[in-house]
């Protein structure tokens, strides 16, 4: 029912739809410069990687009108359904899957292939806010906290053996809207702690860590305990357990994860400091991460201008218009360009952050927080390694990276919460 | 808390990957990137090397082509490997070895197989190269010698080093540079400047067009030919005359410091170090540290001087007022340091400067020694003027002239001896020796050469050099064309000159008299020493002479330095004397002379201190 008589594209949050327009339009310009060739001078040529974006932004525009069209209460009502579908669109593909770059994420529908996956992440926030919002759900009660757990981590499970763990830690990251709804902080809090002990114990064993953490505990018993009044027992529990996680990561690391694994660890972290194994490691498993830190590096202030990256025409960034398309931005558009983007992302989701928090709907702000966990973690995690401070994850930089399913994916993710925005007004009539 | 957890989280994520961004494109980034660029290749376009002409446009050094067979390994397809070897001219083994080097370096890379085919194998192999996938031969530019001689002085070029890259970014590995010598000296102007062309490549390593349409290509810039100074025939013939001697030779035109040849003994021909004996050849010469062919003697031993130095001693007492012309002094076979006769070889009896010259009388010269010293309260300040007069001749220190090398010599003065024997506690008796060019003064070959120009032409020089022309046009730099001027007063020269006249018609050179050319020069018989099993031992005298003719228009003078030669009029006199001849007559006329020079050799000198026996030195017989 729409009672304020206003068109829908009055009460769209316009902000965000340009936000949405020069992210894609900067990208779509990247992924041409990345593929483009110089006998091809058509942007529609289908035959062409850039044509083919081209239609794909074509198509998701057409899929903003079909969103904006509908009703914004059929998202939460049949929020269960698409989850039920894309669920088992994961399930199946380990049967019809088609298997590209050693990951089976694919259907193969002919004309295009389709990852349901890009799909899957939409239809989890929706699940999650839609079982959050239910008036008998209760954060703070075990068994809820079980349940909306069990949400995020039926696909995140179903995506790992693909493998496809860019996607899995993307469902994770859905915790987010679970913090914002009152499950303690906290479980946050221990969750930090162990990534920093993982890193301490890589970067200076396990010696050194319990020498810390017995000296932290030290002065924390000496200067504080009668004002903190921290029982001993549980202080010592604690330490226990750190000194034991510590050890449990030599272990794991050294003997359970693969050479692979502890090369994008060693590289990371800067472990290696043989010059010998350092250089073959950046020639093997950190090249791609070494080749792209370069090109962006290789931009400087300026960049070298548009179609002018010599290393993004030489190819020498595997991936490039996929999950490295960013380190075109660098070395073609400079500083000004990456910086640009970074401050795009950054207003956009903080546009996001404003846009949930004004929700009355229960269900619009958990989806909301939802669509802004799935962006961040998806941006956090490409930038990050395309500039070369987090491991080597496959993930795609939303609304730039070349990908039909993900463009559409991310489009509708969010413009199902515009359509959600654009509705607040009428929500209690 | 909870509401702001993910605008704090997205705010931090931003500003860490402001951070880092600007670490990376502010900091860590070079404007000057083009060249480590993977993505672009330099090809580079090399002018020809200047070509090197003597005084008189006869041509020195030029380039010839030599020819590389390069591989790229993984192009290499199956091939008849024995047919192959044969062409090339090595062992199948050789080959195998070289190929798995060659992959090593890089699959994708030319790596030279075969360096510096001759012109006969490259004939045979071109024709068959269509059949070896994956080779190919490059052609290169090497130096070729019209002569055999002048090879210190010429210098060679080699490959740049790792010093080379790291002093000058003009470089790139695998270049060639003048390594020592007049290429080195003059490496820029006979070089030129490569034209560099950047091409765009992909990762694979293929061409995949110019990089930004050839807007930062250059073209080469051709290296141009000089004209040195040196006289061809003179220091080809100089050098056949040092068959079998150690020593130096520098000949200067005293109206120019043209130098017209610069001789060292041994020598060996330029062209060992070209072609593909050349590692071999190197070796051989540089690690010879007997006789050491390629340190120039002629710039870099630093004899003490001996008899020539006393024309310095007695224009320096002429100019000081201590003596005249005629002044007398007697020479007991000898001369008195304090209780201590030191030798004369004159013939003893009174002597005044003319007969003390050309006669090399030392008790003569140890007297003016004392007058100049005896002038001035202090001998710190008697030794200020006599050093002062005697760097004004270009010695004890650099002379400037235009070679990568060179030592200073010595003209020690007052801080050298209050350093030796404590301040204020020696006097002119402590360094008499100087007087006679003994003890502790030095002088290379070319600073005697230099002051013997500056006699010759009655109290100046010009900077001893060898560069005439570049690209055709006569040099114009002022450090060469510009008079050095002595501090002796021109009217002083002539007693002098012609004591060392005097020397070639009744003196110790009468011998060696040009018949035709008024000559003048004077004798050097130098004592030295060497350690042999860390005792100092001394060998046979060293054999000097400077010379300059004719004397009223002097052309040429020349320092010779023979080692161990004995007497200056022996080795070193019968040199000076021949080369002035065949420089200024073009011919020899003094067959006998000739033949004696071409034949005889010091090598039995040179023997006696390696031979591990007792020896006898300055023998009579010659």
């Amino acid at each position: 029912m729409n009672m304020s008589g206003k068109s829908i594209l009055k009460r769209i949050d316009w902000l965000t739809v340009l936000f949405y327009i020069l992210l894609v339009g900067i990208g779509w310009l990247n992924i041409y410069s990345s593929t483009f060739t110089e006998n091809n001078p058509s942007i529609f040529d289908l035959g062409q990687l850039y044509g083919k974006q081209m239609l794909y932004i074509v198509v998701s525009f057409a899929a903003i009108i079909v969103i904006l069209a509908l009703e914004a209460n059929s998202y939460e009502r049949f929020a269960s359904i698409f989850y039920i579908i894309s669920m088992v669109l994961l399930l199946g593909l380990f049967v019809f899957g088609k298997t590209i770059a050693g990951a089976t994420s694919w259907y193969d529908l002919g004309v295009f292939n389709l990852q349901p996956s890009e799909f899957a992440k939409m239809a989890t926030a929706l699940a999650l806010a839609k079982y959050l919002s239910d008036i008998q759900t209760d954060i703070k009660r075990w068994k809820d906290q079980l349940y909306a757990f069990l949400i995020i981590l039926i696909p995140a499970f179903l995506v790992i053996p693909q493998p496809d763990p860019g996607s899995a830690l993307v469902f994770f990251s859905l915790v987010f809207v679970m913090f914002r709804e009152g499950l303690p902080l906290y479980h946050l809090g221990i969750a930090l702690l162990a990534v920093l002990l993982f890193i301490f114990t890589l970067m200076f064993g396990t010696t050194w860590v319990a020498i810390g953490i017995s000296l932290l505990i030290g002065i924390v018993f000496l200067f504080k305990r009668k004002k903190l009044k921290i029982p001993l027992i549980p202080l010592f529990v604690f330490f226990i357990i750190a000194i034991g996680f510590s050890l449990s990561v030599d272990l794991v690391f050294n003997n359970v994860f693969e050479q692979r694994h502890r090369d994008r660890f060693s590289l990371w972290l800067r472990l290696e400091k043989d010059p010998v194994k350092l250089a073959e490691i950046k020639k093997t498993i950190g090249y791609n991460t070494y080749q792209s830190e370069k090109a962006i590096e290789s931009g400087g202030f300026f960049g070298k201008g548009f179609l002018e990256g010599t290393r993004t025409k030489g190819d020498f960034v595997p991936e490039q218009h996929t999950d490295y398309i960013f380190s075109t931005v660098g070395e073609e558009w400079g500083f000004l360009g990456t910086a640009t983007v970074v401050i795009l992302f950054t207003l956009m989701l903080l546009r996001l952050v404003y846009l949930s928090e004004r929700q009355k709907n229960q269900f619009s702000r958990m989806y909301g927080y939802g669509v802004i966990s799935i962006l961040l973690i998806h941006y956090f995690i490409n930038i990050g390694m395309v500039i070369g401070i987090l491991p080597t994850i496959g993930i795609p930089l939303p609304f730039f990276s070349y990908g039909g399913s993900g463009l559409l994916g991310f489009t509708v993710l969010l413009f199902i919460f515009l359509r959600l925005d654009a509705n607040r007004l009428n929500e209690w009539s | 808390m909870k509401k702001i957890l993910l605008s704090s989280i997205i705010i931090i994520v931003g500003i860490v990957f402001i951070g880092r961004l600007s670490y990376l494109q502010i900091f860590s980034f070079s404007p000057n990137q083009v060249l480590e660029d993977p993505a672009i290749k330099a090809i580079y376009d090399y002018p020809e090397r200047g070509y090197i002409y003597d005084r008189d446009g006869a041509l020195l050094v030029a380039n010839q082509p030599a020819y590389d067979v390069m591989v790229i390994p993984r192009e290499v397809k199956p091939l008849d490997t024995l047919e192959f070897c044969g062409l090339l001219g090595i062992e199948k083994e050789d080959f195998k070895s070289k190929l798995k080097k060659a992959r090593v370096y890089s699959p994708r890379l030319p790596s030279v197989l075969v360096h510096q085919l001759s012109k006969e194998d490259y004939a045979r192999l071109q024709e068959k190269m269509r059949k070896y996938q994956g080779f190919y031969i490059q052609k290169r530019s090497l130096r070729y010698y019209t002569t055999n001689s002048g090879a210190n002085v010429l210098g060679y070029i080699s490959e740049v080093n790792e010093g080379d890259l790291a002093r000058n970014p003009y470089y790139v590995q695998g270049e060639l540079t003048g390594r020592t010598g007049i290429e080195k000296q003059y490496e820029e102007v006979l070089r030129g400047r490569k034209g560099v062309k950047y091409i765009q490549k992909d990762r694979f390593n293929r061409d995949i067009g110019p990089y930004k349409d050839g807007a930062l290509d250059t073209l080469p810039q051709q290296g141009q030919e000089i004209r040195v100074t040196l006289d061809k025939d003179l220091q080809e013939y100089g050098e056949q005359l040092m068959h079998g001697k150690r020593g130096g030779i520098v000949a200067i035109e005293p109206a120019t410091g043209e130098i017209l040849a610069m001789i060292s003994g041994p020598t060996y021909d330029p062209s060992l170090l070209v072609g593909r004996q050349r590692s071999k050849n190197y070796s051989k010469l540089h690690y010879d540290s007997i006789s050491k062919p390629t340190w120039d003697r002629s710039i870099l031993a630093e004899p003490s001087p001996g008899s020539p130095f006393k024309t310095l001693n007695a224009l320096v007492a002429l100019e000081e007022g201590v003596i005249s012309p005629s002044t007398t002094i007697r020479c007991y076979n000898g001369f008195y340091v304090g209780r201590t006769l030191r030798g004369c070889h004159c013939g003893g009896g009174m002597r005044t400067m003319n007969s003390g010259i050309y006669n090399s009388c030392n008790a003569y010269f140890a007297g003016t020694f004392r007058k100049i010293y005896d002038k001035f309260e202090t001998t710190d300040k008697g030794m200020d003027v006599w050093e002062k007069h005697m760097k004004s001749f270009g010695l004890g220190d650099y002379l400037g002239y235009d070679l990568p090398t060179g030592r200073k010599g010595r003209i020690p003065g007052k801080e050298y001896y209050d350093r030796v024997y404590g301040d204020n506690r020696w006097s002119s008796s402590y360094i008499i020796s100087n007087s006679i060019g003994q003890g502790e003064i030095a002088a290379t070959p070319i600073q005697l050469a230099n002051m013997t120009a500056a006699i010759a032409n009655r109290g100046f020089y010009y900077t001893p050099h060898v560069i005439k022309q570049i690209g055709g046009k006569d040099i114009s730099i002022p450090e060469f064309t510009e008079k050095k001027k002595t501090t002796i007063s021109p009217q002083h020269f002539d007693p002098v000159i012609q004591g060392m006249a005097d020397v070639y018609t009744k003196g110790t050179a009468r011998w060696l008299q040009i018949p035709g050319i008024e000559i003048a020069g004077k004798t050097g018989t130098v004592e030295n020493f060497t350690k042999i099993d860390g005792v100092r031992t001394q060998l046979t005298d060293h054999s000097v002479f400077v010379a300059f003719a004719p004397v009223n228009n002097p052309q040429i003078a020349i320092a010779v330095y023979i080692e161990n030669g004995y007497y200056g009029s022996r080795y070193a006199g019968h040199i000076a004397s021949l080369l002035i001849e065949k420089y200024i007559k073009g011919e020899i006329t003094r067959k006998d002379l000739e033949k004696r020079m071409l034949e005889k050799t010091l090598e039995h000198e040179y023997a006696k201190p390696l031979s591990g026996e007792e020896f006898k030195i300055n023998e009579y017989v010659w």
